[in-house]
């Protein structure tokens, strides 16, 4: 696949760093509609922080955040919001205590006359929403804690989906899943493609990244070690760069 | 209790015995169910336990509920606040002092400071005392918002340094004095014969009480039909309005049964045979008016939702966008600004301002709410809960009193031993139930 035209997403030299430990050093990566590149790596390569400066949980020390190709600052995840920039956090960032519904909408509550939430209306669209992604999900009125790790995960993409995201960030969504969820997410995934929406995946199954993503990125202690089209390489190249930080020629 | 109009019947109607399907159809909290047997209980033990040893069981009579509902304000005002501050995983220690400085705060200003220019017993004293009072527990409970949520340092910390701060301005403040007497106008606020609404308008509470409780279930039905959720059986929906009225009525019969004595009377020139009811205490109406508003907010309002979600998972509530440390400052603030209320109530009822007001309160508030079913791993507690548990914890106290056991020893050994019981059966409800 060639992207032309502009990216949806730049992220531009990024670097963080955590008291003299440099997460995240020099890193450029791009995302154009439509696309899904992974981000690849070890644990403790960066991944999950440099994505975490464009969700707005972290604030990168150097570099510039491009959206559309418009310069963006994204101090924290409000800004991100703002931008249509929805993440599904790898421990889901689900309060446990409180039910689907408000989840969904947490942060952005539907309030009514008087500013009072309107839990009915949030329980409406969320059964909505969730006929759609999980036409198996009843618990409607227990709190979280009590439902699987497919229910939730499904709770927590249902929070991405339902507010017209544009850039999709998933962090591991399928880690907790079995294999009936994980197709669904597969699924759900070339849908939102078709819908033009850009997704970073952080994922460590390689085979996962293989039928999933258009692009991969592979980092390594804070690095980019490359990027690749996905379809030009072989399982055992992406492994190389993982394991190795060894480039093949394909990569740029 | 008819809150959240979502939850939709399930489970199969054949296994369930009568009991467990009422509580199912009407949609009741068990756990609350549970409160009010344990309060009802301890209120017929006592009463038969004075009926039966002492002679004479004077614990259910109107006089003493009407007591017991007017000492029960005081801590029950605060213990709405300490629910938020312990949902969102804090602690707030300072609760009693803060009690002492704004008491002797409105204590100076209604005795020493105001009638110099507005003269003794202007009808503004008590007001401009009033909001003088909020202001300042407000400020003082936003500074301990401040220090825990922009310096980090721990709840227990900041609000045990105010424990021992505020409690040494009280007694600075007026050189270790009592202010008395407070103001006419402001002593009503702490109840008694005069501070009470009488007959008539204790029926006007009742009746306007009822009004709203029907409204509350008939546009909780409307909501769930008008999104076709499942609805309570039309019986359950009786069984509830039958049983909120019929509380809340009993109550006014009660405190309506509840005479001035002969002294008020012979004070007020009335015959020595009259029979005047007191009805509804100040006290408790602010109560009142406070679990009302404090359950609005807790449960139809942005930020509610948003305390119950930093209690449940900080982190996820901060990716979400809420902006916890300004939540969490409001939080304190709001605690402050009740303290300072129940300051109002407890130095109105003494009739002075000592720099003693509220001292230990904050062991009896953070009692009372956790008895009351709050979590004090965070994002779980209710406002009518801390409630129950003020009443439950303050009819411990005046039982033993009324059952000859006033020493003060044998009312912390049962207080204390009733805490630690509370909280250990709600852990086993806990478990069962999840």
């Amino acid at each position: 696949m060639t992207n032309t035209g502009t990216p949806l997403v730049e992220l531009k030299d990024i670097s963080i760093a955590f008291g003299g430990i440099k997460a995240v050093d020099h890193v450029s990566i791009d995302l154009y509609p439509g696309e899904v590149v992974g981000l690849l790596g070890h644990n403790g390569a960066g991944k999950s922080t440099l994505i975490k400066c464009l969700s707005g949980a972290y604030r990168a020390d150097a570099g510039e955040i491009h959206i559309n190709g418009e310069r963006a600052e994204i101090a924290n995840p409000r800004d991100a919001r703002h931008y249509n920039i929805e993440t599904i956090y790898q421990t889901l960032a689900l309060a446990d205590n409180l039910n689907a519904a408000s989840n969904l909408f947490l942060g952005r509550e539907i309030v009514g006359a008087g500013g009072f939430l309107d839990d009915s209306a949030m329980e409406a669209e969320t059964r909505k929403i969730m006929a759609r992604l999980n036409p198996n999900f009843r618990k409607f009125n227990v709190p979280v804690s009590a439902l699987s790790g497919g229910q939730r995960q499904s709770v927590a993409i249902a929070r991405a989906v339902y507010f017209n995201a544009k850039i999709l960030i998933m962090d591991e969504p399928t880690a907790a899943l079995g294999p009936h969820e994980t197709q669904m997410v597969a699924e759900l995934i070339q849908e939102l493609k078709k819908q033009g929406i850009g997704i970073f995946l952080i994922e460590h199954d390689i085979h996962a990244v293989m039928d999933l993503c258009d692009r991969a990125v592979v980092m390594k202690n804070g690095q980019r070690v490359g990027t690749v089209n996905v379809n030009e390489v072989t399982d055992e190249d992406i492994l190389g760069m993982i394991i190795m930080g060894k480039k093949p020629p394909q990569a740029v | 209790m008819t809150d959240t109009p979502t939850h939709a019947p399930q489970g199969n109607d054949a296994k369930l015995g009568p009991v467990a399907r009422f509580i199912r159809d009407t949609e009741l909290d068990t756990r609350m169910l549970g409160m009010v047997g344990a309060l009802l209980l301890i209120w017929f033990s006592f009463h038969l336990y004075g009926a039966l040893i002492n002679g004479e069981g004077v614990f259910l009579t109107p006089r003493n509920l009407w007591n017991l509902s007017v000492q029960t304000s005081m801590t029950g005002i605060m213990a709405t606040g300490m629910v938020l501050v312990i949902i969102t995983r804090n602690i707030d220690l300072s609760v009693g002092s803060i009690v002492g400085v704004t008491g002797m705060v409105m204590g100076l200003m209604q005795v020493e400071i105001l009638p110099q220019y507005l003269g003794l017993g202007n009808p503004a004293t008590w007001m401009i005392t009033v909001v003088a009072g909020l202001i300042a527990g407000t400020a003082i409970g936003a500074f301990h918002g401040w220090l825990i949520a922009y310096r980090g340092i721990p709840s227990f910390i900041v609000t045990l340094g105010g424990l021992m701060v505020w409690r040494g301005v009280a007694f600075l403040s007026a050189g270790g004095r009592t202010i008395s007497p407070v103001d006419e106008t402001f002593a009503l606020l702490g109840g008694g014969p005069k501070g009470s609404i009488g007959a008539m308008g204790s029926w006007l509470v009742g009746l306007l009480g009822c009004a709203a409780i029907l409204w509350i279930l008939r546009s909780g039905r409307a909501a769930r039909k008008k999104h076709g959720f499942a609805l309570r059986p039309m019986w359950a929906e009786y069984a509830l309005a039958a049983i909120g009225c019929g509380a809340l009525l009993g109550a006014v019969l009660v405190v309506n049964a509840y005479p001035w004595p002969k002294g008020i009377l012979k004070q007020m020139n009335l015959p020595e045979d009259t029979f005047v009811s007191h009805g509804f205490a100040f006290p408790v109406l602010i109560l009142a008016v406070v679990g009302i508003l404090m359950t609005i907010l807790m449960t139809r309002t942005r930020f509610g939702r948003y305390v119950f979600a930093i209690g449940g998972n900080p982190e996820a509530a901060a990716l979400s966008g809420i902006n916890t440390r300004w939540v969490t400052l409001k939080i304190f603030a709001l605690m402050g600004m009740l303290a300072a209320l129940a300051a109002v109530v407890a130095s109105a009822r003494l009739n002075s301002a000592t720099n003693a007001l509220g001292d230990l309160d904050e062991l009896y508030v953070i009692a009372s709410a956790v008895v009351g079913g709050t979590s004090l791993a965070g994002g779980v507690g209710t406002i009518y809960g801390a409630i129950i548990g003020a009443l439950v914890m303050q009819s411990l106290q005046t039982g033993m009193v009324l059952i000859g056991f006033g020493d003060g020893s044998y009312r912390k050994i049962v207080v204390g031993v009733a805490l630690v019981l509370a909280v250990y059966l709600d852990n086993l409800y806990r478990k069962k139930t999840k």
